[in-house]
């Protein structure tokens, strides 16, 4: 064995192979590389909310030409769930000049988060990656609106507030939380914590190691043992469906196991069958087609058979939350079009729509989403919004919605953020002060 | 007195009764101490010692449904361990292979299952039922046939007489390859596991039990049934067929078959074909507990320290292995998982496997290692 | 018939046991230090770099570590990507802890930590063999990736539980952190590797190496010998696990910028790097650079590299495909040449020595 680094020669070999490739962009649209996880242990949750967002942007393309009459040239980069593959893909957006990175995964929003203002492309991460993001002030590039998971811990404990009749009941009770063992899973812990010891409940902590996501049988047995009165779920993936399953296994009441919204998944409860009914998860948007947004997207997507999805799928609840996030993407780039003057814009015109973004109850109705969801409006300031949840419920073959609209409570959560926003910003010797300017809302 | 008479003279206890007189006499007199601590007041509740020590055991006392539930639920587990161990121990005797494929082929069983019933039902036009499901299991089984033939032709017959971490390495190609295809043909979407169709039991049964109630899935005795008979048959199939007669055989000594004029290449196909069977039973129970979908793979890492426990060889191994795993993840996390915060259970069972091995480096029932310069 | 050896004399031992006894490789490996270093900073694109070279630089100082205990001394482990944790945490931990010391002397230094614990969990091995080994060593695996997340002082107490890389200069240029240029990564990372590489290909061709392989080819022939099997073989695991903690410290230092333990530091790397030792060959230096290259370099080109010259496949089907082709290379490369890349390339250079006179 010799020439050790004639590995570098084949390093230099791969160079050679395709140096010369170089991204090409089309005339007159605007390119979208959107990160997927279709394989992959994850796959179960990524492929409704892929699914979602592609055929949004497909119908927008088919029915009005695009956003401003400018084409989303729309693609995606599969990721597996996995981080290496995830910078991958941002290598492959920044190559293709993607005006917005959507990570779906926390790993790779983390990974990204710090090059954002460099290479000048802002990071949507829809209710999820690091809620500090939230502060425009520190995270100029970063989105993660409608809410945080700490906005969900807090929403969770004022639904079962109003279950229990007020929040004076919660003394004395235990709730428990079934997490993935991982730093995703342990967000809301902070969050709960801090409510606890206000309202006298006790938190009782259940992780799930990753390795053993279909395997939860003991957690669930201490829940028994611990006569825990509710059970939050902090999931994603294959963990889901095994935890509805396992709830109805051990005869815990089902409608007192709320999951996160992305333990919201119709594939999370369908498994279970009956035993999933009354099953509760958070949501943001409704489920169902009976929106002509949806409608059109059955129309001019699905019935020239250009969607991946199967038609009976369309409309679940993940689906739509791709729909809903095509549909904030595709405000931004509007709202970039119209502050910047021009038709195809870049990445540093839509982190300026985002930061315009004021969706309306009315807007929603224009974009053909009639009470689909809040309104969202975010801020320079804010990129969160810390809006407003409910909660949806199964009932054994679809999601219906359980509760009203449930703001989180801003006054508490909000300075929490800032904190961890200036933590970060510390911890992170070097990180910028906010440069970018500021566009005052027209 | 002769050397030769000298050694053959047994000594009045064996090395290993000695040891393990020596370990209980420690243990006892350990376990006295802490009573008489515990007693005085010593030791309170609030000590370390008293919380691993003491506190685990007064609650298996106090809550006996709870323990029973808890060995229940281990001995469920352990036995679905077993299954997916199993797998490895027989393509592991007679060809020497390190199937680290088994996971995979759990996951392709099952999906294949639920891929040809779907099929059957929705384009075929098969009404959905139990016939279906039944034609969609001979599918199944005759898409692992197919599988096995492959390996054998592909993988196996080029490799032959490799070192084993080669053949290890192939499998690994092959992981890769099914995964790859299995997605690319069933999507990565998950799928729900066809379990009444097939005939399989889902309800529960609710037990009174000193003052508690313990919960008992009719799924999971059809599993542990279904386990049990499997193991008889298999039993059976190798101890009284000719067939068998030859897969032993190889076991033994791959030349000295070849030499009486066994076919190697028959006796690969066969015994990845069963694996292939138990590969696809376990994908049902598994799938019936959760969803199919690739993230099952995962839990196929479980075998592991259920083979090093039991050996890579002995198939009684692989049972007595999988349920001191499954009984011992299932008590560790129960109850002294709470004082590491929870979620042990992903090395617990490593650990658990680790003890055995620092007695047993071949595993309880491995063939034991001679070594010779 | 450039390629030759004739009319090259070794007259002492220290020239016959040369790392590259051949005039023609060592300008050979001159002429691609140079590449390394000058060419493909200046001609590579950034996309390059950052998902091939870096990941690829960042990985094969693990592949090389891994090779030192599996190749080398016949200890198969699966805690790799484990012990590659510790070093990454180790890193971050020291310095927050000093700031002010060069970063690069950290990331040498985690390194170190990553061995002592690489030597508690190589303790087994003193009584486990082969493929026993392999599965316990799984325990450090699991054991350390639960500890990542459940010891908030690790991620220093960050609600998000990860660890964030900060900024840190050398000699004023940053060389960490999201502001650092991408050629003074690669560059650092090239560094690491060239030196850390030299430094291995020294050890096994000395007698701590030679000892390795004894211990390999049979452990109780190498203690008659006189080997101590204790010392032997917690060495190995102990570099082992340094070249494990480097890689580590710059796969998140240098490459990711940031990391949760959860998902980086899984059992999927483990195994992904065991089979980089094993398609390289196992015992053989430049085998882990094939190795790494073709584990982890080869996905991605495939993935952006088929688009590229026009075969159309986007997105998820491009996945399944690059895997699918992955396990099907792997089994015909180990029935083309079971002992590795490095063995083809061994042939490759016998049959170029001959050239083109073969008779």
């Amino acid at each position: 064995m010799k020439t050790t680094s004639l590995a570098l020669g084949l390093g230099l070999g791969l160079v050679a192979g395709f140096a010369a490739v170089s991204p090409v962009g089309a005339q007159e649209s605007i390119n979208f590389v959107h990160n997927t996880y279709r394989t992959g242990a994850f796959s179960g949750s990524g492929i409704p909310v892929a699914d979602g967002v592609r055929d949004y942007f497909t119908m927008l393309n088919n029915r009005d030409g695009g956003i401003g009459g400018v084409r989303i040239n729309f693609e995606e980069c599969e990721t597996q769930y996995d981080t290496r593959r995830s910078v991958e893909c941002w290598e492959q957006a920044k190559a293709k000049n993607s005006v917005v990175y959507v990570p779906w995964s926390t790993g790779a929003a983390l990974a990204t988060i710090p090059r954002a203002h460099i290479d000048k492309m802002p990071i949507f991460s829809m209710a999820y990656g690091l809620s500090a993001s939230a502060v425009g002030g520190t995270f100029p590039w970063v989105f993660n609106p409608p809410l945080t998971y700490w906005d969900g811990a807090s929403v969770w404990i004022q639904y079962i507030a109003q279950r229990e009749g007020g929040l004076a009941n919660l003394r004395g009770k235990t709730i428990g939380l079934v997490l993935l063992d991982a730093p995703f899973g342990r967000e809301p812990i902070p969050v709960l914590e801090a409510l606890a010891r206000e309202h006298g409940f006790t938190l009782k902590t259940y992780p799930i190691p990753p390795a053993e996501m279909q395997n939860q049988s003991s957690t669930w047995l201490a829940i028994r043992r611990d006569r825990t009165d509710w059970v939050l779920v902090q999931g994603w993936g294959a963990m889901n469906p095994t935890a509805v399953r396992e709830a109805g296994r051990t005869g815990f009441p089902r409608d007192k196991v709320i999951g996160i919204w992305w333990a919201g998944g119709d594939d999370d409860a369908r498994p279970a069958g009956p035993d999933a009914r009354g099953y509760l998860a958070l949501s943001w948007h409704q489920v169902g087609t009976n929106f002509p947004v949806i409608q059109d997207i059955l129309r001019h997507v699905v019935d020239r058979g250009q969607s991946n999805s199967a038609r009976e799928k369309i409309g679940e609840n993940l689906y739509n939350r791709g729909v809903y996030q095509g549909m904030l993407i595709a405000e931004a780039i509007r709202n970039a079009q119209r502050l910047s003057g021009k038709r195809v814009v870049t990445g540093e015109d839509v982190r300026r729509g985002f930061e315009a973004l004021n969706i309306t109850a009315a807007r929603w109705t224009e974009l053909g989403a009639p009470d689909f969801a809040a309104p969202v409006a975010l801020s320079c300031e804010d990129h969160n919004g810390h809006h407003a949840a409910f909660v949806i419920q199964w009932d054994g073959t679809k999601w219906n919605r359980a509760s009203d609209w449930i703001r989180p409570d801003r006054a508490r959560i909000r300075p929490l953020l800032e904190d961890a926003a200036r933590a970060f910003a510390t911890s992170n010797a070097g990180w910028p002060a906010r440069s970018e300017s500021c566009d005052q809302r027209s | 007195m002769t050397d030769a008479t000298l050694a053959t003279r047994k000594p009045f206890l064996s090395e290993g009764q000695r040891n393990g007189l020596i370990a209980g006499g420690v243990l006892a007199l350990f376990i006295a101490a802490l009573v008489v601590a515990t007693q005085t007041g010593t030791i309170t509740r609030n000590d370390w010692i008293y919380k691993i020590f003491v506190d685990p055991f007064v609650s298996m006392v106090d809550m006996p449904d709870l323990l029973v539930q808890t060995v229940w639920e281990g001995f469920v587990a352990g036995v679905l361990y077993s299954l997916i161990a199993l797998g490895f121990v027989l393509i592991f005797k007679a060809s020497g292979v390190f199937n680290f494929a088994q996971g995979i082929m759990v996951v392709f069983a099952a999906l294949s299952l639920v891929g040809f019933y779907e099929f059957l039902t929705l384009t075929m036009g098969l009404p959905p039922g139990f016939v279906a499901a039944i034609v969609a299991m001979a599918g199944a089984l005759g898409i692992m046939f197919v599988l096995a033939v492959a390996v054998e032709r592909i993988v196996l017959r080029p490799l032959v007489n490799q070192p084993d971490i080669i053949m290890l390495m192939a499998t690994v190609g092959l992981t890769y390859f099914l995964i790859g295809f299995g997605e690319y043909i069933f999507g990565g979407s998950p799928k729900v596991m066809i379990t009444s169709q097939l005939g399989l039991p889902t309800g529960s049964t609710m037990l009174d039990f000193a003052g508690g109630r313990i919960n008992i899935q009719h799924l999971d005795v059809a599993a542990a049934v279904i386990a049990a008979v499997m193991i008889g048959v298999l039993g059976f199939f190798f101890q009284y067929t000719r067939i068998g007669r030859a897969l032993r055989a190889v076991a033994d000594s791959h030349k000295a078959a070849l030499s009486v004029g066994i076919s190697l290449n028959q006796i690969w196909v066969i015994v990845w074909f069963t694996a292939g069977i138990v590969a696809l039973l376990t994908g049902i129970m598994w799938g019936a507990r959760s969803d199919v979908s690739f993230a099952l793979e995962i839990i196929a890492l479980k075998a592991l320290p259920v083979l090093i426990v039991g050996g890579f060889t002995s198939i009684p191994g692989a049972i007595v292995g999988g349920l001191i795993i499954g009984v011992g993840e299932k008590l560790g996390e129960f109850y002294w998982g709470p004082l590491l915060g929870g979620g042990i259970e992903s090395w617990l069972a490593y650990i658990i496997a680790l003890m055995f091995l620092m007695f047993r480096p071949q595993g309880l029932f491995g063939e034991k290692i001679i070594e010779r310069i | 018939m450039f390629y030759r050896d004739a009319g090259q004399y070794k007259t002492t031992y220290q020239s016959d046991m040369a790392i590259f006894p051949l005039r023609q490789d060592r300008i050979g490996i001159l002429v691609i230090l140079a590449l390394a270093y000058v060419a493909v900073p200046l001609m590579a694109s950034d996309f390059i770099l950052k998902t091939i070279m870096l990941p690829f630089l960042a990985l094969v100082l693990a592949v090389v570590g891994l090779n030192i205990l599996t190749g080398y001394t016949g200890l198969i482990s699966l805690g790799t990507a484990g012990f590659m944790g510790v070093g990454a945490y180790a890193c971050y931990k020291l310095t927050t802890l000093f700031p002010e010391v060069n970063i690069l002397v950290w990331i040498l230094v985690s390194g170190f930590f990553s061995a002592a614990i690489g030597v508690v969990f190589g303790l087994p091995s003193l009584r486990i063999k082969g493929l026993y080994l392999a599965v316990a060593t799984l325990a450090a695996q699991f054991f350390l990736q639960w500890a990542f997340v459940r010891i908030p002082w690790l991620y220093n107490y960050n609600p998000s539980g990860a660890i964030e890389v900060p900024l840190r200069t050398v000699f004023g240029v940053p060389v960490t952190g999201p502001t650092a240029a991408i050629e003074v990564k690669y560059l650092i990372a090239l560094t690491f590797v060239v030196v850390l590489t030299w430094v291995a290909s020294n050890i096994v061709h000395g007698r701590i190496g030679r000892s390795w392989m004894a211990v390999r080819d049979m452990d109780i022939a190498a203690q008659l010998m006189g080997i101590k099997l204790l010392e032997t073989k917690l060495l190995a695991f102990a570099v082992s696990s340094f070249y494990c903690g480097v890689s580590g410290a710059l796969f998140v230092f240098i490459y990711l910028g940031g990391a949760e333990a959860g998902t980086e530091f899984g059992i999927r790397l483990s195994f992904i790097i065991l089979f980089a030792v094993i398609i390289g060959g196992l015992g053989s230096m430049i085998g882990s650079f094939f190795g790494a290259g073709f584990i982890v370099a080869l996905p991605t080109i495939l993935k952006f590299g088929l688009p590229a010259i026009g075969i159309a496949i986007t997105g998820a089907i491009a996945e399944k495909i690059v895997v699918m082709v992955i396990g099907a290379l792997t089994i015909f490369l180990l029935i083309v040449e079971p002992h590795g890349l490095a063995r083809l390339w061994q042939i490759a250079k016998q049959k170029l020595r001959v050239w083109p006179f073969p008779y």
